[in-house]
């Protein structure tokens, strides 16, 4: 097997998570030559219940759709923090909210390359609407990762938001680009 | 050519029926299958024809067998809660020989159980969930593009046998997204129902001289006009109700026959590197996905393990489980609840091997790993239970 990448988005009901990981895999699909799967996890309430979307991106058809060494993990919730870090694999990159996952323990700090960005904050005050707070994460997720090719998953914004709402998420996803790059370059914050 | 899409498998189901040529739907949406009614109130009315949410699981199914009984094809869709429900009519359609199409999409149970979780939990229901002898047939899918294929099968075969058949899937599977290849209408083989050839005076809706008497109804209108009667009561070839008992032992005995002459056209199945195994997995549905990463696991160790994953999951594939005795030395039997499939596996091969099982019903999927581990030590019950530590590590939580 030759590449294969494993992300995670979680957040709770509502924040837009799924929606993050599908754009993701709905670009990998369309838009290069790989494969993805998108798997969703989710509670009985609509609002306010643990979830997530875990994807997979492979050059190769995917036999079984349940990540193992998660490399990716976007959260934007304590609990979902929590509950949701089982199967990272060692260095794993993640990018969380620290308005909303606050305690993060020293030992994850260690394990894992964590970056801290106001997620919701910069939805709500930079672009001027927080439901863009999930493209934004898509942005910045491939800013950091390079997961696929980064026009790929413009597209795939472009197929998956509403007309009407386009300018604003392509202004929200190059904002979350640019951030993403920025991390990249400065690497995660070695305060422990 | 058909196109390309990145979908659920639920989604899949519906485009699929709509491809097998599904004029009606009719149900009450339930977690984790509500995707199918979704797709399908969209795709429905542009085509004309009716998209029904009715007031409960029970409403949905007569009208699908009513919708059956006046010559649609029609769906409906549910969960494991919603299936307690149906199998009155379920019963109905199988006495009236009624093709109404049935997609499961197991979850959690008893009860409510676990609404958005996956299980494999229902296969004896489907089997017996409804009361009297009868039979069923039930396909199953490892993933959303078998989905596509499998659920034009399932409309093929109620058309062919006059008979409900269920599409099991689950939680996990019909949740996946992947690429599906949906194909145009005229690239699949399409059945349907056999028209009567004699005059509308001669017509006998349950005729005895066929084993799957014709029906004859049409929809939209369009054929003659035939008229005739249908009864959930044991019935005559008139489909009046009759106690004579010669007539209803031939009947019933019909029902049974008309499947199980045609198993071997029912029957599908694939064997998964078993050509020098030494253990054979059986698993079915999503579940059959980790095994065959278990199984490559295992090869790679040098384990000669490969895998049985039968498609149709009722009627049983007797046959082929009954030849895995003479060529592989233990079964393992992997599946999302705490015994079902495997009661069928262990009465057919009889004790002459023994038969294990990797069997759990914890909401979350069956990984890989555990499989592994079970192939490497098949006595040692490494998955029933699992601590809170151990549940956490494979990706539990809430």
């Amino acid at each position: 097997m030759g590449y294969r990448y494993e992300l995670r988005f979680g957040g709770v009901g509502g924040q837009g998570s799924l929606t993050a990981g599908t754009i993701i895999a709905h670009a990998a699909v369309f838009h290069t030559d790989y494969y993805a799967t998108q798997v969703p996890t989710y509670t009985s309430q609509v609002r306010g219940g643990k979830a997530k979307a875990d994807i997979i991106i492979c050059d190769e058809p995917i036999t079984f759709s349940e990540t193992t060494k998660v490399d990716f993990f976007m959260t934007t919730h304590q609990s979902v923090y929590d509950a949701y870090k089982a199967d990272l694999k060692e260095g794993a990159i993640i990018l969380s909210d620290p308005a909303l996952v606050k305690d993060i323990p020293d030992e994850d700090r260690k394990k894992y390359k964590i970056y801290e960005y106001p997620l919701i904050y910069t939805a709500k005050h930079e672009i001027g609407n927080v439901v863009t707070m999930n493209v934004i994460a898509v942005g910045i997720c491939v800013g950091l990762t390079h997961v696929i090719d980064k026009e790929a998953v413009r597209e795939a914004v472009k197929d998956s938001v509403p007309p009407a709402f386009l300018d604003l998420n392509m202004k929200a996803y190059d904002l979350g680009l640019e951030v993403g790059e920025k991390l990249k370059k400065e690497g995660p914050p070695k305060k422990a | 050519m058909g196109r390309i899409a990145f979908i659920n498998a639920n989604a899949a189901a519906a485009e699929a029926a709509i491809i097998a040529g599904c004029n009606f739907y009719a149900g009450y949406p339930i977690t984790p299958s509500s995707e199918v009614p979704e797709t399908l109130s969209k795709i429905m009315p542009e085509r004309g024809v009716p998209f029904i949410m009715l007031e409960d699981e029970i409403a949905s199914i007569n009208a699908c067998v009513g919708a059956a009984a006046s010559g649609a094809k029609p769906m409906t869709c549910t969960s494991g809660p919603g299936l307690s429900l149906k199998q009155e009519a379920i019963g109905e359609a199988c006495i009236m020989e009624l093709p109404v199409v049935i997609v499961d999409v197991m979850r959690g149970g008893p009860s409510t159980g676990l609404p958005t979780r996956p299980s494999q939990a229902d296969i004896m229901q489907a089997k017996w969930g409804t009361h009297g002898d009868h039979p069923i047939i039930a396909v199953s899918a490892c993933n959303a593009q078998e989905v596509v294929f499998e659920t034009i099968r399932a409309f093929n075969l109620a058309e062919k046998f006059r008979q409900p058949v269920y599409i099991l899937t689950d939680g996990l599977l019909s949740h996946l997204h992947a690429k599906v290849y949906l194909p145009d209408p005229e690239e699949v083989e399409i059945i349907e129902r056999a028209k009567p050839t004699v005059p509308p005076e001669e017509y006998y809706p349950f005729d005895y001289n066929y084993e799957v008497p014709p029906l004859a109804a049409w929809w939209p209108k369009g054929g003659p006009s035939y008229r005739f009667h249908m009864s959930s009561l044991n019935h005559d070839k008139t489909g009046f109700p009759t106690v004579v008992p010669s007539f209803i032992q031939h009947q019933e005995k019909r029902l049974i026959n008309k499947i199980m002459n045609h198993i071997d056209e029912i029957e599908k199945f694939e064997y998964y590197k078993m050509d020098d195994a030494e253990t054979c997995m059986i698993a079915y549905g999503s579940v059959a996905e980790a095994a065959r990463v278990a199984v490559d696991e295992a090869r790679k160790a040098g384990i000669k393990v490969g895998m049985f994953r039968p498609l149709t999951i009722w009627p049983l594939a007797e046959k082929q489980i009954r030849d895995l005795r003479g060529k592989v030395k233990n079964i393992i039997v992997v599946e999302m609840n705490l015994g079902q499939y495997i009661l069928e596996v262990q009465r057919v091969v009889a004790e002459k091997i023994p038969v294990y099982g990797v069997l759990q019903a914890a909401g979350i999927p069956i990984r890989p790993a555990q499989i592994f581990e079970k192939i490497k030590n098949p006595e040692k019950s490494v998955e029933i239970c699992m601590t809170e530590e151990e549940l956490k590590k494979f990706g539990g939580g809430e």
